[in-house]
Order: structure tokens, then C-alpha cells, then sequence
């Protein structure tokens, strides 16, 4: 069996950061990512970020993406990388099975950083397997990283700050947004994204759903309805759109399937976007030596896992007995970045879910 | 169909990569996956669910979801949304929870 120290599971932003901060305290680590490319969702990310110049704002997310790679290419002696590679198995005596080209092997780690990330809600409706009917970081990544179009006319299910901001990315490449559609009775994401999008002449829709999708083997049209504030349809206000694309942009799920196989303690906190471990003050879970880092213990903006990442990255190693020689600045600068980017009314639900799970 | 022009990003010309898919001649070009290919050559209906056999397309785009699984050279349940095209690929529509031959 190969042993390792350090293995992270997730070539995304956390995962990365993580590396990154622990190769700068002396510590080495493997990289295990599924995809064939390190950079996570990252890498269709087009939009300048948020939040302040220590999480790269200003910088578009691709760009951000190219940073964190070449990051921890800067320490080949350090980090390695394997992609293509999915984690199948965990287990309790930190054991992982992994599936690369087709071969089973096994690795043993000291500690482990499961930073597997989130993968798209989907929404139910009549019909919402059709062909046509995308999650929007799905539709984001065809056309920003392949250059493909999802379709002509196109609709957004859901005006958060994915709905909003992924709806102007379709305007870009030149795709007809036809409207926004929101269950709520308010718009989710930020002003400044939905203003954008009105300027443009794109009708955000609130208090309205999706009841139905119509096509054969792709969808052609999409019936939707007015909805009172309980939520319920309200008949008699049905309408008709053609489209040949939808996007369902109605949040994300925490990746803890891994978790799950180790029987770290996990709780159900919707405001972090579903079932998240319970986790210490050093992003560890109830499985010593096993920590979780960005979206996977809480969906939040990709410069929280970021700074997340640097954080778990420096205890992980600190733990293991390499402690940056800068230790105790770092992590208190990291933690105060990580209240800065939760503060204020947007990060209120984030705040909540958090003190939630900590043990 | 393929973007070609966009503010930000740009989309230079790259090799044409020749697969087959159910039978048929496709191309797509070198950097794309699967599904991506598929996609800009108007094929949505990428797999069936396995009771009804309910068209499905692609979904999470990060092989998670399943959706777009297909039969690749010979092997099936292959996540076409994260597995690069290459050259005399052989892609089929996948009927079934997917069968393996020597």
C-alpha cells in the first residue's frame, strides 16, 4: 500500500489552498481530483470576484484558477497530483481506494482533507429529466470552458447569485435569456448582478415557478405559474414559454458522500445547503485526523473555501508536526478574512448554519 | 453550436477530432469532452433512464449526476460530461444498466 501524509480529496479551490499552505509549512500532499483537470468550477468561472484583495478580488475566477494551479506546481517536491482519478472507498483507519484508468489501488494516509466541493440541486417538476433542462453550472462550464452553446432561447430557474450571474455569461455568448423565473417573492442574489441583467431588458420574474416541461425527446416549452407566498401554485395564471434550453439554478448540495463511508457525524442544516459534518473549531471532523474544507461542510462564495483551504491546510500540518514558522499570524489573519467575507445580511443564513454544526 | 465570438473568453481553432456515434461520423475538436462534442453537434439525448427509458441529457456537467452516461469503446456507464474526445472514439446510446465483454 502506498503511504502518504497528507492526501486531499478535491482538486477545486479549498483543495488547492489546502495544498498550497501546507507545502509552505513543510508538509507534503497528494492531490486526488475526478475530473481530468485540476481548478474545480473555477475554471468556467468568467465574473470578477467579490470580497478583498487577499481573495483575488477583482480577478476573473478562471484567472484565479490559473493562479492556485501554478500555486502548488511551484512545489513539485511537495505536492503531487494525481487526476483522472476518483476516490471509491474510505475507510475508518484512513485507508482510501482509488479508480484511475481503470485500476484499483489503495493509499494510506496520516490525515486526509475531503474537500470534495457541491454538485448541483436539481427541482422538481413535471417532466424535469428532459433533455434541455441543465443545471446552470452545467450550462456554464459547456459554454465556458468548451465554447458550446446550451441553446438559443433560454430560461433561468432561480435568481441567486449562480441564477443571475450565469443568465448574463448566456447573454454574453450570445444566447437569448428569455426570462429569469423565482419562487420567492424577492430577487436571492445581488443587486448589482440583477440590475445588470434588467438593463439588458431580461424580465426577472419573482413569486413564479416551473410546473411542467413539454417536448419529446428535448424540451421545446415550459408551462410556469404564478405562486402565493406559501408557495403554492395559483391557478388560472399558467403561461407558455418556448425555449430549447433550461437552467435550474435553486442551489447546491454539500459533496459528503465520502464522509458518510467513515461515519463521520453529519447533520441536516439547509442554510449550508443540506447534510454537512459536524466539525471543531480546525475544520475536523469526528474522525481524527480527517478534515473538511470549502463547500463540502457548507455551500459559500468560492473565496471562503479558498481562504478555508489556506486555513485547513496550516493546522493539518501544524498537527503533523510541520508548523509554519509564521503559524499563529496566518491562521488568525485566515479566520478574520473568513468573518469578514460572512458578515454583513448575505452571510447571516452562512453564520447560523455554522454555529450549528460545531462541536 | 459553437461560440465564436465572446467579450472575455476566446475559442481558437483546434484540431478536428473524428469519432463515431451510434454508427454515425461525428467530430468534435481537441480540449472537448464527450457530451461537449455531442452537444454542438445538436445531440442532447445522451442516455435513458433504466426502467422507462426516459431520455436524459446532461446535467451536473462534473460527473456526479449520472446522466450523461454512455458505452465508450466497448465499456459502458462512461461520464461522458469529464471524458475527453479522442480520435476513432466509439460512442453508442446506452439501453441498460450496461454490460461488460471481454
Amino acid at each position: 500500500m502506498i503511504e502518504k501524509d497528507l492526501v486531499i480529496i478535491g482538486g477545486g479551490p479549498s483543495g488547492l489552498s489546502a495544498a498550497k499552505t501546507a507545502a509552505e509549512s513543510g508538509l507534503s500532499s497528494l492531490i486526488i481530483e475526478r475530473d481530468y483537470k485540476l481548478g474545480g468550477q473555477l475554471v468556467k468561472q468568467t465574473h470578477m470576484f467579490f470580497g478583498s484583495e487577499k481573495q483575488y478580488a477583482k480577478t476573473r475566477g478562471i484567472d484565479i484558477a490559473k493562479i492556485l494551479i501554478d500555486d502548488v506546481l511551484s512545489y513539485p517536491n511537495l505536492i503531487e497530483i494525481m487526476t483522472n482519478t476518483a476516490v471509491v472507498g474510505l475507510y475508518n483507519d484512513k485507508v482510501i481506494t482509488i479508480l484511475h484508468e481503470e485500476k484499483y489501488s489503495k493509499i494510506k494516509a496520516r490525515a486526509i482533507i475531503i474537500a470534495t466541493g457541491a454538485s448541483e440541486k436539481v427541482l422538481a417538476f413535471e417532466n424535469n429529466d428532459m433533455p434541455g433542462i441543465y443545471g446552470a453550472g452545467a450550462v456554464q462550464t459547456l459554454m465556458n470552458v468548451y465554447g458550446v452553446l446550451p441553446g438559443q432561447d433560454v430560461v433561468m430557474v432561480g435568481s441567486g447569485n449562480i441564477g443571475l450571474i450565469v443568465s448574463y455569461q448566456l447573454l454574453q455568448a450570445g444566447v437569448n435569456v428569455k426570462c429569469v423565473l423565482e419562487a420567492a417573492g424577492t430577487i436571492g442574489g445581488y443587486k448589482v448582478h440583477a440590475s445588470k441583467l434588467k438593463r439588458l431588458g431580461v424580465d426577472i420574474k419573482t413569486s413564479t415557478s416551473v410546473i411542467k416541461a413539454v417536448g419529446g425527446e428535448c424540451l421545446q416549452k415550459i408551462i410556469t405559474s404564478k405562486l402565493d407566498e406559501k408557495w403554492n401554485f395559483i391557478p388560472g395564471t399558467e403561461e407558455t414559454i418556448e425555449l430549447d434550453a433550461l437552467c435550474v439554478s435553486v442551489g447546491l448540495s454539500p459533496l459528503g458522500n465520502l464522509l458518510s463511508m467513515i461515519g463521520v457525524e453529519m447533520k441536516y442544516v439547509s442554510s449550508l445547503g443540506g447534510l454537512v459534518p459536524m466539525i471543531s473549531h480546525s475544520h475536523e471532523t469526528s474522525v481524527e485526523n480527517v478534515f473538511v474544507a470549502g463547500d463540502v461542510s457548507g455551500v459559500e462564495e468560492a473565496s471562503s473555501a479558498i481562504v478555508e483551504g489556506y486555513l485547513t491546510g496550516l493546522i493539518v500540518a501544524q498537527k503533523l508536526g510541520f508548523e509554519h514558522p509564521n503559524y499563529e499570524v496566518l491562521i488568525q489573519d485566515l479566520r478574520s478574512q473568513l468573518d469578514n467575507l460572512r458578515s454583513g445580511p448575505f452571510g447571516e443564513k452562512t453564520r447560523n448554519g455554522l454555529l450549528e454544526i460545531m462541536r | 453550436m459553437r461560440i465564436t465570438e465572446h467579450p472575455i473568453l476566446s475559442f481558437p481553432e483546434k484540431k478536428q477530432i473524428a469519432f463515431v456515434i451510434d454508427g454515425k461520423e461525428g467530430y468534435g475538436y481537441e480540449g472537448d469532452t464527450i457530451a461537449a462534442a455531442l452537444h454542438a453537434m445538436g445531440i442532447r439525448k445522451l442516455s435513458h433512464s433504466i426502467h422507462l427509458k426516459r431520455p436524459r441529457g446532461f446535467y451536473c456537467a462534473i460527473g456526479n449526476c449520472a446522466s450523461c452516461n454512455m458505452i465508450v469503446d466497448g465499456v459502458p456507464n462512461v461520464r461522458t460530461c469529464v471524458t475527453l474526445l479522442r480520435e476513432g472514439m466509439v460512442v453508442k446510446t446506452q439501453e441498460n444498466k450496461g454490460e461488460i465483454h471481454d
